[in-house]
């Protein structure tokens, strides 16, 4: 029989069933017997002290099992290093109830722990603090001169800091034929998953947890919480088998998963805890940053200075940091950069990676800068990225490991028809409203990590592969299961990916649009590794045809293996294991990159989106009539899930240019807007047509699939594209993200 | 658990001795305002009068005047679908479809629409200071976050703004407002529901504790052939006015005999200035005349920083929307200007 290949394939989501009907348990519909519910109280003064903290009338209310407040925790470690998660920066982790002190408005200080979650809320209400309030700051714009350089530590390797200044970028900025300064700003954003956070534990005795939680790193979580409790790592067991979005939100634990955990120790019961939509805005955020350009170039459009400065907010006991500034020059070869990046610290909770961070944020001000740079110079948005077309990324000295970018502007404005635009702003009207057209690159690292898996095929031939790692809805069950059906050559309804379990093999956490190319590799390499102790047990077979042959010469395809040379001999994995006495072959990887092979090369995914919007000038409503993304992510799995990732990325560019906001109020210190009704994200009505392209494009470096990752690059063409064309359409430059009608009037 | 007693009514006398003997007793129709208010800590009624059971006052119905009934307990959606009013009122329709998502308003009732609370963001956070909810207490709308707070009638004490878009049409239609109390009934015209914030701002209208809104009645002129309501917002659907404008108009010959302008989303209540309606009548329906009417309807209004850019865009939009009223086909869906 022959077995397709499904690399490539639009295959459906497998979970796709479960979750539209509902049937998808997610970490806070675990029903456990003698479940106890907890609610979280938070500070509602910005920075101080606690003095007191009332919990009578909470207490006498029937119903209500126990409260925790730092004056009753459990005996916690000392030391900071103790409470580091995975993708925790440089500085000194927040630690939940550790002492009286507050150190942003929203600080979790107390848990009522009740019967029920009505019990607990209200409760939570009766309770009374006292505090001794300070004096804070957390507003950005009025630190500026406060800014200084971040603290370096494990989290710049991922997210290195600016390289060093190039040439000598004021003489070459001076010289230029043409200039453009800008100054970009953007607010406070928030994840806002559907999926709020929830954890539930399932106290199992003798210091062993089950915990079913939401989170992009199961792995992650077990570490944290036996390091935190100082309980075994094989005893806290952490499940998260599906998770409602997170967006980053979930990189790292999150503080009801310790509250649910000290709980469920200190009650010996089991607990859930469960965030509501007003606390998912008391921990991490996207970053206020405010950022200035400077470019310049010579008449006929080549970038010859490059000055891209950005001042991020942090919070005072984390350096949190993004890549923000890194890009332009790697997009385009100038050969003056002044490149900086500095962080002012504020009364506000760490900020944390949200979909495409820092990419997102600094390819507005690149792009918008560009843009405006090709209406000085009077050269089509296009052209000026193809003139200033990077072979060779200059920033590092470093080659390409792959780059079809030229592809994706060609193909994206193929398809677009860029071709028929008028170059001059405010030409073209539908009615009341203008028209106009604005294109953007988009970039964004290709991070290759360690992962392992385990891979083991039984007597029906069905092949098992596991991963700690999650799915956070991004379609990594799929995909998975189609690269390993594809490198055993067997059909993938006879393959089952287990994942979202820390008992399972190590996968880092799910982030950075690197889950596919490094937990698919792992899991590659493990069907590789199956696929060895498979050929050693066909050779040992009585009359085995294979006996003088050697690996490379056999293929594994339509649930056998045969000859390269021969496909009549063969022989089915059925057969062969049993041969076996009907046990089990099993396979574990643990894929480690080849870190000495990969720094040779600076390895990026790269876009092209190209947008109209319609601008009613007189009443201030933008549009995006109708958008095309074109995408270079290598090998693309499976090109169903991936144009949703892309479609998905697009949606939050628009967002991300019009509609979301975090608004604080820096009087009181405190979001204001927290919940669905008034932080605004798009719906249906503000989406009209969308397109997605993805170019072909094939490395060999990057890992062993080919395959970038598409979580993030989506977005981070999209939202500079939309403020590209607003200004196309009305000749406004606007650098505010979102942008209201309050600055187009 | 926060107990609560729950009683459910069917007759509307036995609805008020509820009420008027607990003075921790609230009505509840649809129950999308109530229900946030009490979940936010806001709210905190130990008493539940559950009015759906009132089936006379679900009713929408001719009157004897050759106006148009609508029972208090009427859902929003039913009302906007309703044939006479998509045929007589159709300016109704189009504002309450405006409003909320089809869920909410396949719940909210249209009594609960008149009384539902601001949208400030202070009012809505227990823990801030808020005039409106905890008077004394402070306003830092003020000089806080008041890109969304009122531009006219505000305060020293209060700035905020009634959030709905069903309003601002039934002030255009000159609305009354049917209530009913242990001491009997009353009437009260649209125009008089609603108050400015004053010293008071815990009083968001003239309805007494002990009142039962029984329904709203629509005149006979219900301006089907040119009528449009605009509303501005962050976002296509699912976000409240910035700004609205509902407009309403009778002409003859090219004049307008008769004008009603309501604004929405500037100020404590419907914003309607019948000086500039007057102004308007036997002139021709002119972009110059609309804006000269637009100029009386916003004169004293004030910014408080962020919400300034209100006082042009309100202006800008009561042209729009009185041109637009002048060809009703633009209010179809999906033929308004990029709304
Ligand atoms: C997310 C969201 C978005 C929204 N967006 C919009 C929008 O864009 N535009 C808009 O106009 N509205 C909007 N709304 C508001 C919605 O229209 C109101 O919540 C709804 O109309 C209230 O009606 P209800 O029957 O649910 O009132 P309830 O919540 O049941 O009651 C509200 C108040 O009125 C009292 N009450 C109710 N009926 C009577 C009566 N007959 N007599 C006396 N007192 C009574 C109750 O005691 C209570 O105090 C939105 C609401 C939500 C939650
Ligand atoms: S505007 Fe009114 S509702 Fe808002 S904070 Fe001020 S007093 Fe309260």
């Amino acid at each position: 029989m022959k077995i397709s290949k499904q690399i490539g394939k639009s295959v459906n989501r497998l979970e796709g069933h479960l979750k539209v009907t509902g049937a998808a348990k997610y970490a806070g519909e675990y029903d456990v017997p003698g479940l106890l519910q907890g609610y979280i109280v938070n500070s509602t003064i910005t920075k101080g002290k606690i003095l007191e903290i009332d919990e009578s009338a909470a207490h006498a209310l029937s119903g209500v099992v126990a409260i925790f407040s730092h004056n009753n925790r459990t005996k916690l470690p000392w030391f900071d290093i103790m409470y580091a998660d995975m993708d925790a920066p440089p500085g000194t982790p927040f630690k939940p109830f550790y002492n009286d002190q507050i150190l942003y408005n929203g600080q979790p200080i107390a848990l009522v722990v009740a019967e029920t979650f009505e019990t607990a809320r209200y409760a939570a209400t009766l309770i009374k603090v006292t505090y001794d309030e300070e004096p804070f700051e957390t507003e950005l714009a009025a630190h500026l001169d406060d800014a200084r350089d971040p603290k370096k530590g494990i989290a710049t390797f991922i997210k290195p800091l600016p390289p060093s200044a190039n040439g000598d970028f004021e003489k070459a900025y001076n010289d230029a034929d043409v200039q453009y300064a800008g100054e970009f700003i953007h607010g406070t954003e928030h994840h806002n998953p559907l999926e709020l956070f929830t954890t539930t534990t399932v106290y199992e005795g003798d210091g062993k947890l089950t915990v079913y939680d939401k989170t992009q790193g199961t792995s992650n979580c077990q570490i944290y919480i036996a390091n935190v409790f100082g309980l075994h790592y094989k005893d806290v067991r952490i499940l998260s088998p599906f998770v409602g979005g997170a967006f980053g939100s979930g990189l790292r634990p999150q503080y009801q998963l310790f509250l649910c955990v000290m709980a469920s120790l200190e009650l010996k019961r089991n607990v859930r805890v469960t965030m509501d939509r007003a606390q998912m805005f008391t921990f991490g955020h996207r970053p206020q940053t405010i950022q200035k350009t400077r470019f310049g170039a010579t008449a006929d459009g080549t970038v010859t200075a490059i000055n891209h400065t950005a001042i991020a907010e942090t919070s005072q006991h984390e350096d949190y940091t993004e890549v923000v500034v890194n890009w332009a020059n790697m997009l385009y070869p100038a050969k003056n950069t002044l490149l900086d990046y500095k962080l002012v610290p504020l009364d506000v909770f760490s900020p944390m990676d949200m979909r495409a961070p820092g990419g997102s944020t600094g390819l507005h001000a690149i792009e918008a800068t560009m843009d405006a740079l090709s209406y000085i110079l009077k050269v089509d948005p296009m052209e000026l990225r193809l003139l200033n077309y990077a072979e060779r990324d200059v920033s590092a000295n470093k080659p390409f490991s792959s780059k079809e970018l030229k592809q994706c502007y060609l193909q994206g404005a193929e398809k677009f028809g860029w071709a028929n635009r008028k170059s001059e702003p405010r030409t073209t009207r539908r009615g009341n409203r203008l028209v106009g057209t604005g294109m953007s690159s988009g970039i964004w690292d290709v991070i290759a990590l360690p992962a392992k898996a385990k891979a083991s095929i039984n007597k029906k031939g069905k092949l098992k592969v596991k991963s700690a790692v999650t799915d956070i809805g991004t379609g990594t069950l799929t995909v998975m299961t189609q690269i390993a059906a594809d490198s055993l050559g067997i059909h993938i309804d006879d393959v089952t990916f287990e994942y979202g379990d820390s008992n399972m093999p190590l996968s880092p956490i799910q982030g950075g649009s690197y889950t596919t190319g490094v937990v698919g590799s792992a899991v590659k390499a493990a069907c590789e590794s199956l696929k060895k102790k498979i050929f050693k047990k066909a050779k040992k077979m009585n009359n085995s045809t294979f006996n003088s042959v050697a690996l490379e010469d056999v293929v594994f395809e339509d649930g056998s293996m045969h000859l390269k040379q021969d496909k009549s001999n063969f022989v089915t994995f059925k057969e062969i294991i049993a041969d076996n006495d009907g046990k089990k072959i099993k396979a574990s990887k643990n894929n480690i990159p080849n870190v000495l092979k990969l720094k040779q090369y600076t390895r990026a995914a790269h876009s092209a989106a190209f947008v109209e919007v319609e601008v009613d000038e007189q009443l201030g409503i933008v549009n995006v009539t109708r958008a095309v993304t074109a995408v270079a992510a290598g090998k693309i799995i499976n090109p169903k899930t991936a144009r949703s990732q892309i479609l998905g990325g697009m949606i939050w560019g628009i967002s991300k240019a019009l509609r979301e906001e975090t608004l604080m109020d820096h009087n009181l210190g405190k979001y204001m807007n927290t919940d669905l009704g008034e932080y605004h994200i798009p719906v249906h009505a503000d989406i009209h047509e969308l397109d997605v392209i993805f170019v072909d494009e094939k490395d060999d470096i990057i890992n062993e699939l080919g395959s970038k990752g598409v979580g993030e690059i989506g977005l981070a063409s999209m939202a500079p594209a939309i403020a590209n064309a607003i200004y196309h359409a009305t000749g406004k430059r606007v650098n505010k993200f979102p942008i209201h009608f309050d600055q187009l009037l | 658990m926060n107990n609560f007693t729950y009683q459910k009514v069917s007759n509307p006398n036995d609805a008020l001795n509820k009420i008027s003997k607990n003075n921790a007793a609230n009505f509840i129709a649809g129950g999308t305002n109530l229900i946030d208010l009490w979940k936010y800590n806001l709210a905190h009624p130990k008493t539940l009068v559950d009015i759906n059971g009132l089936n006379d006052y679900k009713a929408i119905k001719e009157d004897d005047h050759g106006g148009l009934f609508l029972g208090a307990l009427a859902t929003n959606s039913d009302t906007a679908y309703h044939k006479l009013v998509e045929e007589r009122y159709p300016l109704l329709s189009k504002a309450i479809l405006a409003g909320a998502s089809a869920q909410i308003r396949n719940s909210a009732s249209n009594g609960g629409n008149l009384l539902q609370r601001t949208r400030c963001y202070y009012f809505y956070d227990a823990s801030s200071p808020c005039n409106k909810r905890n008077p004394g207490s402070g306003c830092p709308a003020k000089n806080g976050l008041n890109r969304i707070h009122a531009i006219l009638g505000t305060s020293e004490d209060c700035i905020a703004v009634f959030p709905s878009d069903m309003c601002i049409a039934l002030a255009a239609l000159e609305a009354v407002v049917h209530v009913k109390s242990p001491d009997g009934e009353r009437e009260i015209e649209f125009s008089n529901f609603h108050r400015l914030p004053g010293d008071t701002p815990e009083l968001d209208n003239n309805l007494k504790e002990n009142e039962l809104i029984t329904g709203i009645s629509l005149p006979s002129e219900g301006f089907a052939e040119n009528y449009s309501y605009l509303k501005l917002r962050d976002r296509n659907s699912y976000a409240f006015a910035l700004v609205s404008v509902a407009t309403g108009m009778v002409l003859e010959n090219n004049k307008i005999t008769k004008i009603r302008i309501a604004l929405g989303g500037i100020a404590h209540k419907p914003w309607r200035v019948v000086a500039a309606e007057e102004f308007l009548v036997d002139k021709s329906p002119t972009e110059e005349n609309f804006a000269s009417a637009a100029n009386m309807i916003l004169k004293g209004a004030k910014g408080f920083g962020k919400n300034d850019f209100k006082i042009e865009l309100s202006k800008r939009a009561i042209v729009r929307n009185c041109i637009m009223a002048l060809d009703p086909e633009s209010q179809r869906p999906g033929a308004q200007p990029s709304l």
